[in-house]
């Protein structure tokens, strides 16, 4: 223990003595805690329409009028021709061109019809999809409204309507921080501990300092710990500093589960994480190396972690990669104890898989790790 | 020139003797490709969605299922009460409740007013709302159907087309996105771990002393992690047209020159951060921490640009990757040619030569 | 130097696969010795010290360093030695004293101790302004001196060093082969790698290796009568001249 406590005390000078690394493994992922979730944000708040009108009646001015009054549209141009719009359209200026044919005010009224022509830029799928919801629901309410002119006030209720009552619960106002932040901070956490556990192992074993310790009494199990509980313990103090600084303080998160449970988690998802670092520099044998394999997984860890893009909607074979993937579990355990609230036996299973992560990635480095050749 | 030549054979061996490193070069790549191609995508699927129907009756029938047919959500039919509608959303297990009060059928038909309850899990706000509006859709088109019985007066019916991408497939968004990502961060993060390691095994001195240009030996350096790029580009092209069908619609030796552009912005940056730091711990932390994420999200292929606050789009239009973006999306979607995207290219163009200048000037005064 | 054995091996053998790095070495050191291993570039001696520091497990054959068997009880042999590597492998980003006390704690050494062993070394070596520095900040020669010392710190029996005098001037040089002597006369046998023939003159007894082969185990006297030679230089000519391998 002594030993231990000896190894303890040369790490963390070490560590401390560098003021640069201390500067990008604190300040670095504060700021971009800080100024990440702010950009990322799928809400689709303005989609751009060109509205064009060969109709010219009141009909159609009240309905493009109506259109922009719903806030969800900010009017790109209006236009008398299609090509001028389509042109706009075509430089990204307009995602959605609704055509207002000739005669449509005078087709409605005399045989009871109308037509309206409708293009969506589907590049970005999601926006198109949504954009063509709001464009239809506000189309359905100007039809609805129409009729009501021109009907007996009796007869407005005289057909079933369906009311849907929409309650969002945990997040009412449906803010995208509130999402992105906790998993953001899991990422940071990650890269931190991840990148700097493989980095500072593999630099030992590059100077030459590592074939020293392999001389002296200090046992295998002694070193990996030494090079373990540092990172451990900076792995904890940022994730507080940007739960707490940022996230509480900042984006006004508060907590709704149990604190005692999330850092818990965190304990054994760094165990994990240092273990993963650990065996990636068992692989590695120059500092280039470590961070090239550190680098590889971490992309993968974070694009199939479901902090951007649903596990759900991948393929089953893709979420065989997301079930493997760490940061997965972290992601989630954050978001449903920090927003919804759940308890221990919501995420039993997490735990669980974690501990797995843990005991997996730490034998199977200490197995490969090996002082003598 | 033989003896920059010279330099630069030593430069390819040091990258392709290091096979570890060299996975990285290609593997990420294409594992990016084959992930966002396939894996990755916004669109909401499978979710578990329950439906608690209370009534049971005709209408809540027919409306269910239309909702299984469109087969948008993976449903279930549970009765659930709100308690157990929250205790199923703690444990991760639904997405979204729907449920159909008692009596459905009678409010809808006799007294013209039902309500529907649709109950989201919003603390992932995304799904929520986007399982919502399918819902939404679906229930308003059993309205709108329900309706043509009642041979309205006043129809308007819309044809709406979806332009460019049929199937809203989310692939021609992400490609561009994915070049942009690999060149960027790998150019960075390659030349500025070479350029430092030489530093810090003492090797740049040897260099420094030999009757050449410093500034070449860091040309030479940047050379080989050039083609490599190129090869990469090439690679991703070849397989986001071939496996996913993405479009190639402009120029293709247009689209290597842009590239080549971002490639040489990405080079400089790579050297200004080794003009800055001392040891490769701390040119690897730099770039991977200080670039992976900002770079993937100001780029603009995972989230809109537009729906930033203002500071914030300013922040991306520093990012070369977004103009780049914009450049690809221009030429391989839409096909167009140099005169749509001049000024994007002279931007992209003045950041490789602002920070060329810059990162060669800082590096010529570190070295007095 | 006293008659007892401290290293001693029987028919020792390291292979690579089908290389031979090193031959059957049956050799003993005694206490006190110094053991000169001499050899050119990739004969083997760095190979051999390896095994004999418990940094690399034999092929065959045995050894017993400081009374404990090579195969089984490695831990004892590493708490019994001490060893400098060519790299020296202090931390750069260590003071010296910060260096001492970490290296002198790991080997057991109670915290009193450490401190008043570590003020008297420092004031031996000349470092008393030095303490607080960083390591990475000293000249070269005082590195190696702080590393030797710090290798001796817990009092080992024997010290490997591995060929510890590499880019430094002569005067350093012989400053350094001074902390060797007076280690050996307080009974700490040192077990020397180097390939600088005039340092062989300083040893007790040197062995030569030759393509993993230790070709010849005597004092430097007896060798250059054996070899008519004046200097080990020549002494090593001849024993090399058939060397096939060249680099390590």
């Amino acid at each position: 223990m002594r030993i231990l406590k000896h190894l303890l005390r040369k790490e963390f000078r070490q560590i401390f003595r560098n003021k640069a690394i201390l500067r990008v493994i604190i300040m670095l992922p504060m700021v971009q805690l800080l100024i990440i979730p702010l950009a990322a944000d799928y809400e689709i708040k303005k989609i751009n329409i060109s509205i064009v009108d060969h109709d010219h009646s009141p009909y159609s001015q009240k309905l493009a009028a109506k259109i922009i009054a719903s806030g969800y549209f900010r009017m790109n141009d209006f236009s008398p021709g299609f090509a001028s719009s389509f042109q706009e359209f075509q430089k990204d200026h307009s995602d959605i061109i609704l055509e207002i044919p000739r005669d449509f005010e005078k087709s409605l009224v005399r045989e009871n019809h109308g037509g309206l022509f409708i293009a969506v830029n589907a590049i970005n799928g999601v926006k198109a999809s949504v954009g063509s919801v709001y464009l239809a629901r506000i189309i359905s309410g100007f039809n609805t409204e129409i009729r009501m002119d021109w009907l007996p006030e009796q007869r407005v209720n005289d057909f079933p309507s369906v009311g849907i009552e929409t309650l969002n619960w945990f997040n009412p106002h449906l803010k995208y921080p509130f999402f992105m932040v906790p998993g953001i901070l899991v990422v940071l956490v990650t890269m931190v501990g991840a990148y700097l556990c493989a980095l500072n192992i593999v630099k030992e074993k590059e100077v030459g300092t590592i074939e020293q310790i392999n001389v002296t009494p200090i046992k295998k199990y002694q070193f990996i710990l030494g090079k373990l509980i540092p990172f451990w313990v900076i792995g904890i103090f940022v994730f507080s500093l940007g739960f707490f600084a940022v996230a509480m303080g900042v984006y006004r998160i508060v907590p709704q589960g149990s604190l005692l449970l999330l850092y818990g988690f965190l304990a054994v998802y760094l165990v994990a994480l240092l273990g993963l670092g650990l065996l990636i520099s068992t692989y590695s044998g120059t500092q280039q190396q470590a961070m090239s394999l550190a680098f590889f997984c971490m992309m993968i860890f974070l694009l199939m972690s479901g902090l951007f893009t649903p596990v759900d909607s991948m393929p089953l074979w893709a979420k065989w990669i997301a079930r493997f993937n760490p940061v997965t579990y972290f992601i989630e355990v954050m978001r449903m104890v920090v927003l919804k609230g759940s308890g221990f036996k919501d995420i039993k299973n997490h735990f669980l898989a974690m501990t797995g992560f843990a005991l997996v990635f730490n034998v199977w480095a200490i197995l490969n790790y090996r002082k003598t050749s | 020139m033989k003896q920059f030549l010279l330099f630069v054979r030593k430069e390819f061996y040091h990258v392709f003797r290091d096979r570890k490193t060299l996975l990285l070069l290609f593997g990420m790549p294409i594992a990016q490709i084959l992930l966002f191609g396939f894996a990755l995508t916004n669109e909401i699927k499978n979710s578990k969605v329950v439906i608690s129907d209370q009534a049971r009756d005709e209408a809540s029938q027919q409306i269910i299922g239309r909702i299984e047919a469109s087969r948008s959500f993976d449903i279930e039919r549970v009765a659930m009460n709100q308690a157990a509608v929250e205790s199923a959303f703690k444990s991760g297990k639904i997405k979204l409740a729907i449920i159909f009060p008692a009596n459905f059928n009678e409010d809808l038909m006799h007294h013209h007013n039902a309500k529907i309850q649709i109950i989201a899990d919003a603390s992932d706000p995304n799904t929520a709302s986007t399982l919502t509006s399918y819902a939404s859709a679906i229930i308003m088109d059993y309205q709108k159907d329900l309706l043509k019985t009642y041979s309205l007066a006043m129809n308007i019916h819309t044809d709406v087309r979806m332009i460019y991408n049929p199937e809203l497939k989310g692939t021609t968004n992400f490609v561009p996105g994915v070049m942009a990502l690999v060149l960027l961060l790998v150019c960075v993060l390659m030349t500025s771990v070479s350029i430092v390691r030489e530093k810090e095994t003492g090797t740049m001195e040897i260099l420094l002393v030999s009757p050449f240009n410093p500034v070449l030996v860091v040309v030479a350096k940047a050379v080989p992690y050039f083609f490599l790029s190129l090869i990469n580009l090439t690679v991703i092209i070849i397989l986001s047209v071939t496996i996913m069908e993405m479009p190639l619609n402009g120029s293709v030796v247009l689209l290597y020159f842009e590239s080549s552009l971002l490639i040489l912005t990405a080079l400089s940056l790579g050297l200004l951060i080794s003009n800055n730091t001392d040891s490769q711990q701390t040119a690897m932390l730099i770039s991977l921490m200080a670039m992976l994420l900002p770079t993937m999200i100001f780029t603009g292929f995972m989230f809109p640009v537009e729906n930033m606050p203002k500071p914030l789009q300013i922040i991306s239009n520093v990012v070369p990757s977004k103009w780049y973006y914009i450049i690809v999306k221009s030429i391989m979607i839409k096909g167009l040619g140099l005169r749509a995207i001049w000024k994007e290219t002279v931007i992209l163009g003045g950041m490789a030569l602002v920070l060329l200048l810059i990162s060669f000037k800082t590096f010529k005064t570190r070295l007095q | 130097m006293s008659d007892e054995v401290v290293i001693k091996t029987e028919k020792l053998t390291k292979k690579f696969g089908d290389f031979v790095a090193a031959n059957e070495l049956t050799f003993e050191v005694h206490r006190g010795e110094i053991f000169g291993f001499l050899g050119a570039n990739g004969a083997g001696k760095t190979t051999a010290m390896r095994m004999l520091c418990g940094l690399s497990i034999p092929s065959s054959g045995s050894a017993k360093i400081a009374g404990f068997d090579v195969y089984k009880q490695r831990d004892q042999i590493k708490k019994n030695i001490g060893y400098m590597s060519q790299k020296f492998s202090l931390y750069e980003d260590l003071t010296v004293l910060e260096n001492i006390s970490f290296f002198g704690g790991i080997y057991g050494l109670p915290d009193k101790r450490v401190r008043e062993q570590a003020r008297t070394l420092i004031n031996e070596l000349g470092l008393g302004k030095e303490a607080d520095k960083l390591v990475g900040s000293l000249p070269l020669g005082w590195k190696q001196k702080l590393a030797f010392s710090v290798a001796i710190f817990h009092g080992p029996k024997i010290v490997f060093l591995d060929e510890p005098t590499g880019g430094v001037d002569p005067v350093t040089r012989r400053q350094f082969w001074d902390m060797i002597y007076d280690a050996a006369s307080t009974g700490i046998t040192v077990f020397v790698t180097t390939h600088y023939m005039d340092e062989a003159e300083y040893c007790n007894r040197i062995s030569m290796m030759v393509d993993g082969v230790m070709k010849a185990l005597d004092t430097p006297a007896n060798l250059k009568k054996q070899y008519k030679a004046q200097s080990m230089d020549e002494v090593f000519f001849e024993l090399a001249r058939g060397a096939k391998r060249k680099a390590d």
